[in-house]
């Protein structure tokens, strides 16, 4: 293999799937599966991957959580373990924490109104697989829609997250200023994406992949895939 | 024991009419079917003879009303179905549940075509929000278009909102969809033989809805609580399956005919099948999946949500089942097509229900209400109004833009996803709705729009102008209409006055149709809008659904220009009857209505798709609700830029610069185009009207815009 | 046997429950100016099979810990009694 291989994970409600299908495919060119959530095994040569937005279940009981119990979860965790890349945007990340690949919870929006719009997010690292081709600090401009972003654990814990420098992304306004005044959603420090320790596995809620396009309003989310691509054939030697 | 008709909603003549055409009396399940069937909301018996009026046939149009959606032609062999459906009286009492099962009802019509919904716009007209319960309904509302839309994963790109007292307690929902579908691919309900199964699949039957369609052709109770168990409750999440389920059953071609359950659920789609395939069909009562015990007439009848209705032949049934299964839906074989014509329902292996498919859906008698033309005529024999100095002029500007029925609406659209499917290129908040299709590389352009005021002053000027409303945004962005959906809102027919009124907003909506070859593909007839505490003003809603007529880009109606010519295309003066200057302003002043004109209308339509054409003009923007200088004052806020303007080039009375009607625009033309842009309008009244500036809009240097409005404020989007 | 768990899940002290606060302040709102405090949760019944009632608590318990509560952000209680249509 050549590039990287992307499964996206399709749950009964899932509605992002065939978006990060055209986006990862206008950004790098390379192939994606949709996985349905009742295999019990990836495609082989699977080097990414996603689980997308939407509204699995409904959202019902906990958002994410019935999706956490899908027979495919199982192939994931173990795709995580051998320490290639998953990515989680918004539900996605929403059945991250359900599975405990990522810490905390998301909470409703304090303005308890669903909210699709643009908003900014600063880079935190560069060095993660998602990340190389941007810089630190650098400020991009992505859409969110959810009702449930607002990140949770308690303080101690959210403490030792910042100091671990998992925050990824966070909300910002157009040149990089953070604080709750740029934050849409009430998230504490305006996390909007954090990454595990080990620095395989993000979860974000704003939508990389309605920002591949500047006919769409914003082409930032492109070299998210492309850093990803380059990193899986980084690892792979090519 | 003879059966009450009058309680089933039939009047003395339909029932004579029934026993006439069935040479007996009806059963009690029969007579329950056909109280409904046989309703204003499911028989358009009030309107069918003037729906007929209405041009149906164009280049374009592939499907014409008569089926769950009009399909019009994009090229290469593809096509947008597509439909606006009122959810009225649901809305009024129970304003989420109303809203949201709206929408899904009308996402299963566009699916029925075997289209993939793609997009969706709401129409709302709303009570005054100082009232508190019409706020209430209005939050309701919004929440559960939001709720629904959001969750099925299809984007809400467009609508139009509006507020007036009228509609404190009948608000408007008038849900559209847009389906993309391959022509070749196209789902009829004419094709269904006998032999073939019926089979449903979806939600399980409850008593949600049972006589709903009835409830939508009467006028509110005065207790509305008592209307309440009426109301149907959605679920997206099933219908996100549905669609998804239905879609890969019709791309294996197992299906032969394919209809949603809307009104009237069971008994709706299948007697309609039958009827327009010139077959039967027989229903199991026992066969269909419930959720508690029900009477015969109540399954038939009973409106629970996300349901489809299948034909297929046998041979497809493992297949049709197994997709099921993964997709998580009950479904079941409930029926039979067969040879004899008539719809029959049995239960317990005893036939209940027998009569001629025909009748159900299409034998209720034609009503003829009697018009009469309201005394005092068309109101309004205005006299000119004088001049208006600039501090007057920007004092009834900002009050103008304070007016909800003007003001920004990010507040309402930023809580519907309007981006799934990364497919939307001009989203909510502009004068024109596009998204991409990636299949043929278009562009399709999709505008609402609904006037009461107009329709009230003059309802045949009015609707017309209503409907140009909806055309004219979509030619200045560079789109050729391709066809026409509507929804008549309208209280009682049976008043003279009101049937007048409607028949002349008819005739309006048929002369533009007929004029600018805009056909009407599909829509849906919403009377009895009224309770004990007033009607609504006539409402006719119009979609126009068009395609991008060119290579060049769309044309924004907002640009971030640093120099240019601001430029005013149409009549110096516009008119004022039935608008915003008029109705805020100066309330029970009288004003003229305006005057329809098609070839103005035609001229401005060429000329408008030629500028974007020949990229001449970096931003335009029909003039619309409050005039020249409220389109103005949108550009300025939106692309943060300023304009000068010189009150040599215009007259400064209200009619100039807040009057309505007629074929008006402006637009931002940089420097360098102005040759071009001219010779695009050159035999078209046309005039340089000001310039490009740092900021604020002026008039003679008089500032028209308070700094906070425009100042450093990013184009919303 | 059959038995009836009824399950309350509400929001963990600590966290917080932005509906409640929106009730809270509906409801002052409206005249209830003696309302101190609105936690907004979830009720949950299971009718399940098992032969005795410890049995049948042991098992809602472990579907609370399995799926039906979040104990990141979610308290519950559980009651058990046998059940009579």
């Amino acid at each position: 293999m050549e590039a990287m291989k992307t499964s996206v994970i399709v749950f009964p409600g899932s509605n992002c799937d065939r978006d990060v299908m055209h986006a990862i495919s206008a950004s790098t060119g390379t192939v994606t599966d949709l996985v349905w959530h009742e295999h019990t095994t990836l495609p082989r040569d699977t080097g990414l991957v996603v689980l997308p937005g939407g509204f699995s279940y409904g959202d019902y009981l906990r958002c994410g959580a019935i999706a956490a119990k899908s027979p495919i979860i199982d192939a994931v965790i173990k795709h995580a373990s051998s320490g290639l890349p998953v990515l989680g945007i918004c539900n996605g990340f929403q059945v991250l924490t359900e599975i405990g690949l990522l810490p905390g919870a998301l909470l409703a929006n304090t303005s308890l109104d669903f909210i699709c719009d643009f908003c900014h997010v600063r880079v935190e690292r560069e060095d993660t697989p998602f990340t190389g081709h941007y810089r630190k600090g650098e400020v991009l401009r992505i859409p969110i829609a959810h009702y449930e972003g607002r990140f949770y654990l308690p303080e101690e814990q959210l403490r030792a997250l910042e100091e671990e420098g998992l925050v990824v992304f966070r909300y910002c306004s157009p040149e990089g200023v953070t604080g709750e005044d740029f934050t849409p959603n009430g998230s504490p420090n305006g996390i909007a994406g954090i990454i595990n320790r080990k620095g395989n596995v993000l979860g974000m809620m704003p939508h990389p992949e309605r920002a591949t396009e500047s006919l769409l309003g914003s082409s930032d989310g492109a070299p998210l895939w492309a850093s990803v691509n380059s990193w899986i054939r980084g690892r792979l030697g090519v | 024991m003879r059966p009450d008709h009058r309680a089933a909603g039939l009047s003395d003549a339909e029932y004579g009419e029934i026993v006439r055409t069935l040479g007996r009396e009806p059963e009690h399940a029969e007579l329950m079917i056909l109280g409904v069937m046989w309703s204003e909301h499911c028989s358009y018996k009030s309107t069918r003879r003037l729906l007929s009026s209405l041009p149906t046939s164009g280049e374009a149009v592939v499907q014409g009303p008569g089926e769950n959606a009009g399909i019009v032609d994009i090229g290469e062999g593809w096509g947008i179905a597509f439909k606006v459906e009122s959810h009225n009286h649901p809305s009024a009492v129970a304003p989420y549940q109303g809203a949201a099962t709206g929408v899904g009802g009308i996402i299963r019509d566009v699916l029925a075509m075997g289209a993939r919904p793609v997009a969706l716009l709401d129409g709302l007209c709303l009570g005054g929000q100082s009232c508190p319960e019409a706020a209430a309904l209005a939050d309701g509302i919004v929440k559960g278009i939001a709720g629904y839309g959001n969750a099925v994963g299809v984007p809400t790109i467009g609508g139009k909102t509006l507020y007036d007292g009228c509609y404190n307690s009948n608000p408007l929902v008038n849900a559209m969809c847009l389906g993309l579908v391959p022509l070749d691919g196209i789902v009829s309900s004419r094709t269904a033989r006998p032999g073939q199964l019926a089979v449903l699949i979806g939600s399980r039957t409850g008593r949600d809805g049972i006589a709903g369609a009835a409830f939508a052709s009467s006028g509110l109770a005065d207790d509305t609580r008592s209307s309440r168990p009426q109301v149907q409750i959605g679920d997206p999440f099933v219908e996100k399956l549905l669609v998804e389920c239905c879609l890969e059953i019709h791309s294996k071609g197992l299906i032969v005919a394919m209809q949603d359950m809307g009104a009237a659920g069971i008994t709706s789609s299948s007697s309609e099948i039958a009827a327009k395939s010139g077959t039967g069909i027989r229903i199991n009562a026992d066969l269909v999946p419930l959720r508690e015990e029900m009477e015969p007439w109540e399954i038939a009848l009973s409106e629970s949500q996300e349901r489809m209705l299948l034909i297929a032949e046998e041979e497809a049934l493992e297949e049709i089942g197994s997709i099921a299964d993964r997709w998580q839906l009950d479904w079941a074989v409930i029926g039979e097509v067969t040879d004899d014509g008539l719809f029959v329902m049995t239960k317990g292996g005893r036939e209940v229900v027998s009569l001629p498919a025909e009748m159900v859906g299409g034998g209720c008698p034609s009503v003829q209400w009697p018009s009469r033309k309201p005394s005092g005529g068309v109101k309004g024999r205005g006299v000119p109004s004088g001049l208006l100095d600039p501090p007057e002029t920007a004092r009834c500007l900002s009050t103008i833009l304070e007016d909800p029925n003007l003001a920004e609406r990010s507040r309402i659209y930023r809580q519907y996803d309007y981006m799934v499917q990364t497919n939307t290129v001009v989203p909510p908040g502009n004068s024109v709705s596009i998204f991409r299709v990636r299949e043929n590389r278009s562009f399709v352009a999709v505008t609402m729009e609904v006037d009461p005021w107009k329709c009230s002053l003059d309802p045949f000027a009015g609707a017309a102008e209503t409907f140009l409303k909806a055309l004219r945004p979509l030619w200045v962005s560079g789109a050729k209409h391709l066809g026409m959906t509507n929804c008549l809102n309208f209280p009682s027919p049976e008043d003279p006055e009101n049937h007048w009124i409607l028949e002349r907003s008819v005739s309006g909506l048929a002369a533009v149709a007929r004029d600018l070859a805009c056909p009407v593909v599909s829509g849906n007839v919403s009377l009895y809008n009224e309770s004990p505490s007033g009607k609504i003003l006539p409402s006719p809603l119009v979609a126009v659904v068009g395609l991008q007529d060119c290579n060049s880009p769309p044309l924004r109606d907002r640009a971030t220009l640093e120099a240019g010519s601001v430029f005013l295309v149409g009549d110096t003066q516009g008119t004022l009857g039935g608008g915003a200057f008029s109705r805020i302003i100066t309330p029970g002043a009288e004003h003229n209505p305006g005057d329809y004109v098609p070839l103005k209308e035609k001229d401005f339509m060429e000329r408008a798709l030629k500028t974007v054409r020949k990229e001449a003009a970096a931003a335009g923007r029909a003039i619309a609700g409050g005039g020249l200088m409220t389109s103005l004052a949108k550009m300025c806020i939106t692309a943060n830029i300023g304009i000068g303007l010189d009150s040599a080039v215009l007259d400064t009375d209200p009619e100039c610069l807040f009057g309505e009607w007629g074929p008006r625009a402006v637009y931002l033309v940089p420097e360098r185009s102005t040759e071009l842009f001219l010779s695009c309008w050159e035999g078209f009244p046309a005039r340089r009207i000001g310039e490009i500036t740092p900021g604020g809009l002026t008039l003679d240097g008089h500032e028209m815009l308070p700094e906070e409005t425009w100042a450093g404020k990013a184009g919303r989007e | 046997m059959t038995f009836l768990a009824r399950i309350l899940v509400f929001p963990r002290e600590g966290v917080l429950d932005t509906q409640g606060k929106a009730v809270e302040k509906s409801l002052n709102r409206i005249g209830f100016g003696s309302v101190r405090e609105v936690r907004v949760g979830k009720y949950i019944q299971v009718l399940l099979e098992a032969d005795t009632e410890a049995d049948a608590a042991a098992a809602a318990g472990s579907m609370c810990g399995e799926l039906l509560v979040n104990d990141l952000i979610e308290d519950h209680t559980v009651q058990v009694e046998p059940w009579k249509p």
